[in-house]
C-alpha cells in the first residue's frame, strides 16, 4: 500500500435515518454505517460507481471482467490470497456487477472487519492484472455468459429486448457484455477500466452489523484515507431519445414454451422528496402482481387461464432511466398474442377505472410489513443503502420510502398507468421456441455475436 | 404454494446483476458456539413435534410446518402427486377461495411460502407479531394446513401449470442433467424421480389422489412445527396446539427404504446448449451418518469451499474451464447424493471431465493436506455465527433439527465436531463412502461432446 499523509477529517453529511451514519473522507470516499446488534457479525461492502452503463462499445462487459480480476492479486497480496485470507477468518465474500455499479463484500464476525478493510483498500489502489491470469479469467467469463445467458432462452429475450428498447442509452448493452467483445477483450482493457474508475472518490463503503460507527469510520480513515483521490472522467448523460412508436422483436431459441416480455420506458426516482410518479409506479406493480391473486395472476393465470405465469416489475432506483416490465408465459394452446391482449386489457382497465381502495391498502400493508421483514437481513440492509447511494439518492430517501409509498393515492396510480404505459414507449419481445432437437449452427467458441440459439 | 413476492423487491429484476460465482448453498450447516440459542422442544397433544426459539428483537414471527410429504412419497405411477398436493394447499381452503387467501394474507402484510424436496413438504409463514396481523395470518395458515379443499377446477389448472413447468425445464440443460443424475443414481428408489414428477403421471392425477395423499401425510404425528420470533413460550404452545389440532388424524409414515449403491454409468444426453452440464457422483449419506462431519469438512477442501476448494482451483482458476465447479454431500432422511458438477463449452467437455476425475481421485487417495484441513476448519468454525444471524436462518435450522430428529444440542456441539475432524478421519471416511471408479456421470450437451 502506498503511504499517504496522516489523519483525514471526516465531513459529517448527516442523515435522517435512525442508526445510519453517512460521512465523507477527505479523499472523497463515502462511508455509511448501519449499526445493528442482533448478532456478532457484520457485512462490509465497497461500492464503485462504475457499472456497465459506463462502458463503451467494443469493450462491453469490462466492468464485470474487472470485477473478476479484482481477486487476482496485488503487489502485496498474491493471486488467490484475498479469498484465502477471508475464508481463513471464517468469512464469506463475493462481488457483483450491475448496470450502475460494481460492489465487493465480506460477511464476517465483527472483530474481523479490519482484515476486510485492509484487503479492500489494498486492491482499490494496487491491483495487478497479468496477461496470463487475464487470459484464463476471460474464459471463465465467457463460460458465465454461456451459462447465464446463451443457454437460457428467457435471458436471451431480456438481453435482446433491452438492446431494442434502448437505442442510445448504454442500458441497451448487457452487463456481461456481448460475446464478441469478450472474445476481443485484452488485459489492457481491464487495466484501463481500473485506472479510470477505481479511486476512493468513486467509492462508497457500507458497513452494517454489530459495529460502532465511530470505530468503523476511524478504521476507514486508517485504511482508505491514505489513498489519493483522482479526477474522474466526465460521464455523459446519453439520454435515450423519446420512443415514438411500439417496437417488436421475435427471438428464436431452443425452448419448450413461448414467452412474452413487455417493457415501457418509465421515470426513475431522482428527487425523492418531490417526485411522485416513481412511487405510484411501484404501487401499480404491486396492484398488478404483488400477491398470488393480484390482477395479473387472478385474471390471466387463475380465472382465464391464458398464462401459466405472469408478473410485473419496476425498479425506481437507478442511475439511468427506468422501465416498467411485464412478463408472462402462455398456457398450453394459447399464444403470445392472446397473452399480450389480456395484459393490455388489464392495463386498460386500470387506465379507465382506476384501482380500488382495498387494492391500494393491500399493497401498502405489504410495503409496511416488508420494511420490518427486511431488517432480518443485514446483507439486504447494506445492499439497499449501497444501491440508493450509488444511484445518487441519499440514505434519507430509503428512510422516507415507506412514508412516500403510503402517501400514494388511487388517483395517482391510475394517472401513472395512463401516462407511462403507453404504446408509443412500449417494446415487446416474443420468444419463438425452436425444437430442442435442432442442433446449434456450430461451436460456441466461435459463435461471435450470434447467441440467439 | 405460490411464493408471494413483495411488490417493491422484484426477483424479476435480479437478472440484471451478475455475481462472481454461484455459491453452492450447502444445507449442512451448524449453529454458533458463542451465540448459543436456547432451543425449546416439546410435543403437542396430537403428537406434532415443536421446536421454538423466542426472540423479541424484531416485531415479527416466522412459522414453518413440515411433513414427510416430499416427492419420495409419491406412490408408484403417481410421480408429481406430492408436489401437486403441496401446491394446492393454499389454493382454496377452509371455505376461502385461492383469491380470498392470497388477499387476506397480503392485507396484513403476511407472506406464505412453500418448499418441497424429496423428503419434506413445508409451509412457512412470516407475519408481523402485532396481535391483529398475527391472528389473521395464523388463522389463514391453519386453514391452509387443516382444510385444503382441492377444488376440481383448481386441480385441473394447477396440473396444467405443473406440466408447463416440466416442459419448460426440458429446455434447461442444468435441470435436464439434474433429473438424469438422480434417475441414474437411485434407479428404483423413490429418490430417483424429480420433485415435479413426469408429464404422463401428472396428467393422470385426480382430486381423489390429492385428498388421499393429504390425509396420509399431513397428519399431526408427522408434523414438525418450528416457531421463531416475537412470541412467548405459552403463546408458542397455544399456536402449536391450534395448528396441530385440526390436522388429519393418522399415523406417522413409515421410513423410506435405504437406497442401494448406484450402478456406475456414464450417460450422455443430447441437447442444443452451448455448454455441457456435467454431474458426477454416487449415493452418499443420511443425516445421521457417523461419517457426516469428516465428509462435510473434507468436502470443503474438495469442492465445498468455493474459491477455497481444489475443484474451483483446478477447473476455474488454473484452466478457465468453467464458471462454477463444486461438490457436496446432500444428506437426506436416507442416503442423499454426493454430487460434483461443472458446466463448460462443448468442445472442452472431455478435458474438463479428466481434470475433475483426477482431482477427485487424488483427493480420495491422499486426502487433504494438514494446511488445507486447517483452512477448512478455520472457515467453518469462524463462519459459524453467520449461519444463525437472522430469524430466517434460525427457523431453517429448527425445522431440520425437528424433522431429522437431530439432538437439541446439535448446534452447541457443532464447532467441536468440526474441530475434531483430522486428516486421517477424512481419508477414511472418503475411502468408505466414495469410490472414484464407481461413479455415475451425466453429461448433457450436444451429442458430439463425446
Amino acid at each position: 500500500m502506498r503511504i499517504m499523509w496522516g489523519i483525514v477529517l471526516a465531513l459529517l453529511v448527516g442523515s435522517a435515518q435512525a442508526g445510519v451514519v453517512d460521512v465523507k473522507l477527505d479523499n472523497g470516499m463515502r462511508v455509511i454505517v448501519q449499526e445493528d446488534r442482533r448478532a456478532p457479525v457484520m457485512v462490509s461492502q465497497v461500492w464503485y460507481r462504475a457499472g456497465s452503463v459506463d462502458e463503451f462499445n467494443g469493450t462491453t462487459g469490462v466492468a464485470h471482467v474487472l470485477e473478476h480480476m479484482m481477486f487476482k492479486g496485488t503487489q502485496d497480496v498474491p493471486p488467490g490470497e484475498f479469498s484465502k485470507r477471508i475464508a481463513a477468518a471464517g468469512g464469506r465474500e463475493n462481488a457483483f456487477t450491475s448496470r450502475d455499479h460494481t460492489a465487493y463484500f465480506q460477511q464476517m464476525q465483527t472483530d474481523r472487519l479490519e482484515l476486510a478493510m485492509k484487503l479492500e483498500a489494498d486492491r482499490m489502489a494496487n491491483l495487478v492484472i497479468s496477461d496470463e491470469l487475464f487470459a484464463k479469467e476471460i474464459q471463465v467469463v465467457m463460460e458465465e455468459r454461456r451459462l447465464r445467458t446463451e443457454d437460457q432462452a428467457q435471458s436471451v429475450v431480456y438481453e435482446r429486448l433491452m438492446a431494442t428498447a434502448y437505442q442510445a442509452h448504454p442500458y441497451g448493452r448487457p452487463i456481461i457484455g456481448w460475446m464478441d467483445d469478450l472474445q476481443h477483450m485484452t488485459a489492457q482493457d481491464a487495466r484501463d477500466w481500473y485506472a479510470r474508475w477505481y479511486a476512493p472518490n468513486n467509492a462508497t463503503l457500507v458497513v452494517a452489523g454489530d459495529v460502532r460507527a465511530d470505530e468503523v469510520i476511524a478504521m476507514a480513515k486508517r485504511y482508505f484515507g491514505p489513498l489519493a483521490a483522482r479526477p474522474l472522467p466526465e460521464r455523459k448523460p446519453q439520454a435515450e431519445p423519446a420512443q415514438i412508436g411500439t417496437k417488436r422483436i421475435v427471438v428464436k431459441a431452443p425452448a419448450k414454451l413461448p414467452y412474452l416480455l413487455m417493457a415501457w420506458h418509465a421515470p426513475a426516482l431522482k428527487d425523492w422528496e418531490k417526485d411522485t410518479m416513481p412511487y405510484a409506479l411501484q404501487i401499480l406493480a404491486g396492484v398488478l402482481s404483488g400477491n398470488d391473486s393480484a390482477r395479473l395472476q387472478k385474471s390471466l393465470v387463475k380465472t382465464r387461464q391464458i398464462a401459466v405465469n405472469a408478473s410485473a416489475g419496476y425498479d425506481a432506483v437507478s442511475r439511468g432511466p427506468a422501465m416498467f416490465m411485464i412478463d408472462a408465459t402462455p398456457a398450453a394452446g394459447k399464444t403470445v398474442a392472446d397473452v399480450e391482449k389480456a395484459i393490455r386489457a388489464e392495463i386498460d382497465r386500470i387506465k379507465r377505472e382506476g384501482i380500488s381502495e382495498a387494492e391500494l391498502a393491500r399493497v401498502k400493508a405489504q410495503v409496511i410489513a416488508g420494511e420490518v421483514y427486511q431488517r432480518d437481513s443485514l446483507f439486504y440492509q447494506a445492499m439497499q443503502l449501497g444501491d440508493y447511494v450509488t444511484a445518487g439518492l441519499p440514505p434519507e430517501a430509503l428512510a422516507g420510502r415507506v412514508g412516500k409509498l403510503r402517501a400514494v393515492t388511487a388517483g395517482e396510480v391510475q394517472a401513472a398507468a395512463r401516462e407511462w404505459l403507453k404504446d408509443d414507449q412500449l417494446s415487446v419481445a416474443e420468444l419463438d421456441p425452436q425444437p430442442l432437437e435442432q442442433k446449434p449452427a456450430r461451436s460456441a467458441a466461435v459463435a461471435g455475436g450470434r447467441h440467439a440459439n | 404454494m405460490q411464493t408471494n413476492g413483495m411488490p417493491t423487491n422484484w426477483t424479476f429484476m435480479n437478472p440484471m446483476t451478475i455475481v462472481r460465482s454461484l455459491l453452492v448453498l450447502l444445507w449442512l450447516a451448524p449453529l454458533s458456539a458463542q451465540a448459543a440459542l436456547s432451543i425449546q422442544h416439546w410435543q403437542t397433544a396430537q403428537g406434532a413435534r415443536v421446536v421454538f426459539v423466542e426472540s423479541h428483537e424484531l416485531p415479527m414471527l416466522d412459522v414453518a410446518v413440515d411433513f414427510p410429504a416430499g416427492s419420495a412419497r409419491d406412490p408408484a405411477g403417481k410421480a408429481g402427486l406430492a408436489q401437486l398436493t403441496h401446491g394446492l394447499l393454499d389454493q382454496g381452503a377452509g371455505g376461502l377461495s385461492d383469491t380470498a387467501i392470497a388477499h387476506g394474507l397480503a392485507d396484513v402484510g403476511a407472506v406464505l411460502s412453500g418448499r418441497l424436496d424429496r423428503d419434506r413438504a413445508g409451509v412457512t409463514l412470516r407475519t408481523l407479531s402485532s396481535s391483529a396481523e398475527k391472528g389473521k395470518a395464523l388463522d389463514l395458515l391453519a386453514r391452509v394446513l387443516q382444510q385444503p379443499e382441492f377444488p376440481q377446477a383448481v386441480v385441473k389448472r394447477e396440473k396444467d401449470r405443473l406440466i408447463a413447468a416440466i416442459r419448460e425445464a426440458e429446455a434447461d440443460p442444468g435441470q435436464v442433467a439434474g433429473k438424469a443424475f438422480y434417475r441414474a443414481l437411485y434407479g428404483a428408489h423413490p429418490y430417483a424421480h424429480d420433485e415435479a414428477g413426469e408429464m404422463g403421471s401428472v396428467s393422470r392425477l385426480t382430486r381423489g389422489d390429492l385428498q388421499a395423499f393429504y390425509r396420509a401425510h399431513y397428519s399431526a404425528p408427522n408434523a414438525v412445527i418450528a416457531l421463531m420470533g416475537d412470541i412467548t413460550r405459552s403463546e408458542a404452545e397455544a399456536i402449536a396446539e391450534r395448528l396441530a389440532r385440526g390436522l388429519p388424524r393418522g399415523a406417522a409414515v413409515a421410513p423410506l427404504p435405504a437406497p442401494a449403491p448406484a450402478t456406475p454409468a456414464e450417460i450422455r444426453v443430447a441437447h442444443p446448449s452451448k455448454q455441457s452440464h456435467v454431474l458426477m457422483g454416487s449415493v452418499g449419506i443420511s443425516r445421521t451418518d457417523p461419517d457426516y462431519f469428516p465428509l462435510f469438512v473434507g468436502n470443503y477442501v474438495l469442492g465445498g469451499g468455493g474459491f477455497d476448494s481444489r475443484l474451483m482451483r483446478e477447473v476455474r482458476d488454473k484452466r478457465g474451464y468453467a464458471y462454477s465447479a463444486y461438490s457436496y454431500f446432500m444428506p437426506l432422511g436416507e442416503a442423499g447424493p454426493f454430487q460434483l458438477g461443472l458446466q463448460t463449452k462443448l468442445e472442452q467437455t472431455n478435458d474438463a471431465l479428466k481434470v475433475v476425475r483426477d482431482t477427485l481421485r487424488d483427493f480420495v487417495e491422499k486426502g487433504p493436506s494438514e494446511a488445507e484441513l486447517n483452512q477448512a476448519k478455520s472457515n467453518l468454525t469462524g463462519g459459524f455465527p453467520l449461519r444463525i444471524d437472522s430469524n430466517r436462518k434460525i427457523l431453517e435450522y429448527l425445522s431440520v433439527i425437528g424433522f431429522y430428529r437431530l439432538p437439541l444440542d446439535y448446534l452447541d456441539t457443532w464447532v467441536d465436531q468440526v474441530n475434531a475432524v483430522d486428516v486421517a478421519a477424512v481419508k477414511q471416511a472418503f475411502a468408505r463412502r466414495l469410490d472414484p471408479g464407481k461413479l455415475v456421470t451425466v453429461v448433457v450437451g450436444a451429442d458430439r461432446a463425446r
